[in-house]
């Protein structure tokens, strides 16, 4: 456990790093990628109440509204337990494409809260971090799976 | 499924009727604002070690630093000091004098600013909003909605207080506004972000109002949130457009809102209500010899 929980507080500070305006559009959702593989590869440790707190703490450290992206991780923890048994199955691109997804969705709940509350994005741009996270994620599957070998987590 | 315990269903209703509650109490209440600075403690390792590898790098580049460039720094610090210096001599004679010509008005005594400096510990990672978060917290007397400058302008305000940071929503966000005046002749504006960082939207300024490019713009002290007299920003652009019943005039923020390392917040708590309520009322009772002279 305290492996998963470093592997969360290495992807919160990498997410929470400061970056050029430009790139900020396209960094990739570090956290919600990290939630989506503990998901999958150990569904009976991490779930939606993980992803709850952990939102939870994105919201602290980003300053966003209480609850925002601790609803959005959820979302997606549901999501990746419902799944889990397919996107195991699945090759490295088709897996990516549906983390792309999931991670699209948990964008547009976070999008739609910014709308109701206060300012939003004014084009689907806000989306582009889905694509980033999708293209990166067969390496960083095989990063986390290496990790989670070495330490034998189960 | 074989989960123990509540079903998968049950767990994000739970989860999501949580995070409702959480986000329309953060939204309607201002008393929630107390469990989120209660609880960004819990964070504030993981902000200080964010900003850990800029510190290091700053902390390497001064300690291995080659000397010249260490002596060449000093001069040029030197020579600054000495200007400034040179400047502030004449301050003190001007201080007294405009203290003697405000006594002859029997107008109020300028209120004298006090300063907490701070350091910018960490950018927001996020890119609808432009905040810092800053090393300095409810311990050292920082306050939400306390006015914080840099060494060149105004940079913004404090937006959320925790016990050791807080975090500083910029001149340049959307959601920031400013009561500013045009220094040259005293005609009020409101200074509006704009989301980018190098530009404030004039808002409502008649299509022939006395304004030009390069007019200075300084905060009015309307409000009661600014103190009035800082910088803030230099007129960029002025558009007339035919047929619109106002000019399209934006402006240059003269603080360095992604680059300043050094803030200075004003009027930390420690100084007496009483005095900071004095302030805020000051500047509404000698507004009105300008505003009288802007409409003839």
């Amino acid at each position: 456990m305290p492996i998963i929980i470093l592997t969360f507080v290495f992807h919160l500070l990498l997410s929470a790093m400061p970056l050029p305006d430009s790139l900020l559009w396209l960094q990739p959702e570090w956290v919600t990628m990290t939630l989506i593989y503990w998901c999958i590869a150990l569904p009976h440790r991490v779930g939606v109440f993980a992803g709850f707190f952990l939102g939870l703490s994105v919201d602290l450290l980003d300053g966003s509204l209480l609850g925002q992206n601790a609803l959005a991780m959820s979302l997606v923890a549901y999501l990746s337990l419902m799944l889990y048994q397919r996107l195991r199955n699945y090759g490295a691109w088709q897996q990516a494409a549906m983390v792309g997804v999931l991670i699209g969705i948990s964008l547009m709940v976070f999008q739609w809260i910014q709308n109701l509350t206060s300012v939003a994005a004014d084009s689907v741009a806000f989306l582009l971090p889905a694509l980033t996270s999708a293209l990166l994620w067969p390496w960083f599957f095989i990063a986390l799976r290496t990790i989670r070998r070495r330490f034998q987590i189960h | 499924m074989f989960v123990k315990g509540p079903s998968l269903g049950l767990r994000l209703l739970v989860c999501v009727v949580l995070a409702l509650v959480l986000m329309f109490s953060d939204y309607r209440y201002h008393h929630m604002d107390q469990v989120r600075s209660a609880l960004t403690v819990v964070v504030t390792p993981l902000q200080w070690a964010v900003d850990l590898p800029s510190r290091l790098w700053s902390w390497g580049s001064t300690t291995f630093a080659d000397r010249n460039a260490l002596l060449e720094e000093n001069a040029v610090l030197k020579e600054q000091a000495l200007e400034l210096s040179s400047k502030n001599q004449r301050m003190a004679y001007l201080i007294a004098e405009n203290l003697r010509l405000r006594e002859l008005l029997k107008g109020q005594k300028p209120f004298d600013d006090e300063f907490l400096l701070g350091e910018v510990i960490g950018l927001d990672a996020d890119a609808f909003t432009h905040q810092v978060l800053v090393n300095r917290g409810r311990r050292d007397g920082v306050y939400e909605g306390q006015a914080v400058v840099d060494a060149l302008g105004l940079m913004g305000q404090v937006v959320s207080v925790s016990a050791y940071t807080s975090r500083i929503l910029l001149a340049a966000d959307t959601a920031h506004a400013v009561p500013v005046l045009v220094n040259r002749n005293g005609f009020r504006v409101v200074a509006i972000g704009s989301g980018d960082i190098d530009r404030l939207i004039l808002s409502h300024v008649p299509d022939t109002a006395d304004i030009r490019e390069g007019d200075l713009l300084v905060t009015s002290g309307l409000g009661g949130r600014f103190p009035k007299g800082y910088p803030v920003a230099e007129v960029s652009r002025v558009r007339h457009e035919p047929g619109k019943p106002f000019a399209t005039v934006s402006a240059r923020p003269l603080a360095q809102l992604e680059r300043s390392r050094y803030v200075l917040m004003l009027n930390p708590q420690s100084a007496d209500l009483s005095a900071s309520d004095g302030a805020a009322a000051d500047p509404a009772s000698e507004e009105g010899s300008p505003s009288a002279g802007e409409s003839n």
